[in-house]
């Protein structure tokens, strides 16, 4: 297992946060959190070492398309890079929609 | 879904099939907002509360935020409900120290609400292998606690279990699923203690071969843990039907006897003689479920032992 912890430049704002995925095989769960700062902070927790390289041009250029504030928590259980740009668009795109009720809280 | 082809359009039986919104597609958290009414859950210790297992990382293995498991309280149909669901894909549905806990408070809370004039059932559903094996004993008392506060709740309000697969339900959640009220299973459900690879490492392939999925299914799935009596409702792999199957079961109230309780009724279907038949007759799906030659041959080669090994399991 590793860690990795990458920071982007991001200007654009997003509304809520959000949650996609499932640590399950070939997918990862991410949880996403506005900020006010114009950062993306990026923490990956994955099962499969030696792939930071990997990550890395990922991340790059996911972020260089879409720089949405926020921190971005990745549990992957070994996604594939395209997997893992899907749920980065798809936690993007959750964070922008109006509440669900399945983010209601006690 | 207008252009439906001739071939399901002239089928009435198939039309069913092909406007089902899969339940068994959801994962967990969407499967147990989809059983309550529109808009009434809320889910406790959601992934940003960040309850996870302390135990994986240091074994090499990603956490989950929620460890696999969502609690979701709402209303079944106008009445308080708590949706306890286990997540299938992460890590094999297991339960651990974390989602052991999530699990058995939810049921001591439902269970302190009833006693205190606030009725509430529990929805259960099953996607599980059993304990978590990272987490040892940690989990195996987490299964005790959610079967003591199992046991409280049901002598007040249902507690009803829900298979929908294509997991199952195995190891200690099933002596769950065992003492729920009532259990509910998809096509797709199976339903046992030891798993078919479990019992053929342990007992050699002649006993059980793994690879063998009519075999598995015959054992474990729906057909047959309906027919012996282990499961109360079969339904399609459709969310408005699972739904409809827990409200049915949630108003048939509390029975006075728990299917549990009635340990000579469950010795007597252990007779060889018993089951053969309604094996492969589904209920209340409308569509004819025809044993298959290879079914037959089965249940030849298996005379009366597949119920045998599968309530003894």
């Amino acid at each position: 297992m590793q860690t990795l912890n990458l920071e982007y430049h991001a200007a654009d704002r997003a509304a809520r946060r959000a949650h996609v995925g499932v640590v399950g095989s070939g997918d990862l769960e991410i949880l996403f959190e506005p900020g006010t700062d114009p950062t993306a902070s990026v923490r990956v927790r994955t099962t499969v070492d030696g792939f930071d390289v990997v990550w890395r041009r990922v991340l790059d250029a996911f972020f260089a398309h879409h720089p949405v504030a926020g921190r971005y928590e990745l549990n992957d259980f070994g996604a594939t890079p395209g997997i893992v740009s899907l749920r980065l668009l798809q936690v993007q795109e959750t964070s922008r929609k109006p509440a669900h009720p399945e983010s209601n809280r006690i | 879904m207008s252009d439906i082809p001739a071939s399901v359009a002239e089928r009435p039986e198939l039309q069913a099939l092909w406007h089902r919104h899969s339940f068994v597609e959801l994962d967990a958290r969407a499967r147990a907002f989809s059983l309550l009414d529109e808009d009434t859950g809320q889910e406790y210790c959601d992934p940003f509360d960040r309850i996870e297992s302390p135990w994986l990382e240091p074994q090499g293995l990603v956490p989950e935020s929620d460890d696999g498991l969502v609690v979701v309280k709402g209303l079944l149909a106008g009445e308080s409900c708590v949706v306890i669901g286990i997540e299938g894909a992460f890590q094999g549905g297991s339960i651990g120290e974390v989602s052991g806990a999530k699990a058995a408070c939810a049921l001591q809370l439902a269970a302190r609400d009833a006693r205190t004039g606030q009725p509430i059932s529990a929805v259960l559903l099953l996607e599980t292998g059993g304990v978590r094996l990272q987490e040892g004993t940690l989990g195996l008392n987490a299964v005790a606690e959610i079967l003591s506060a199992l046991l409280e709740l049901r002598g007040m309000r249902p507690v009803i279990g829900v298979v929908a697969g294509p997991l199952g339900s195995y190891g200690g959640m099933s002596i769950v699923a065992g003492l729920c009220t009532r259990v509910v299973l998809t096509h797709e459900g199976r339903l046992g203690f030891n798993g078919a690879q479990v019992i053929e490492s342990e007992a050699g392939i002649a006993e059980f071969d793994s690879s063998d999925h009519a075999l598995i299914w015959s054992v474990n799935g729906p057909a047959q843990r309906y027919a012996t009596g282990l499961a109360d409702a079969v339904v399609l792999d459709d969310v408005p039907a699972v739904r409809q199957a827990v409200i049915t079961a949630v108003a048939a109230g509390v029975p006075e006897h728990h299917r549990s309780e009635e340990l000579d009724v469950l010795a007597a279907r252990l007779s060889p003689s018993d089951g053969g038949q309604a094996r492969f007759s589904l209920p209340g799906l409308g569509i004819p479920v025809a044993p298959s030659p290879g079914q037959d041959s089965l249940a030849a080669s298996h005379p009366g032992s597949a119920q045998q090994r599968g309530a003894e399991s």
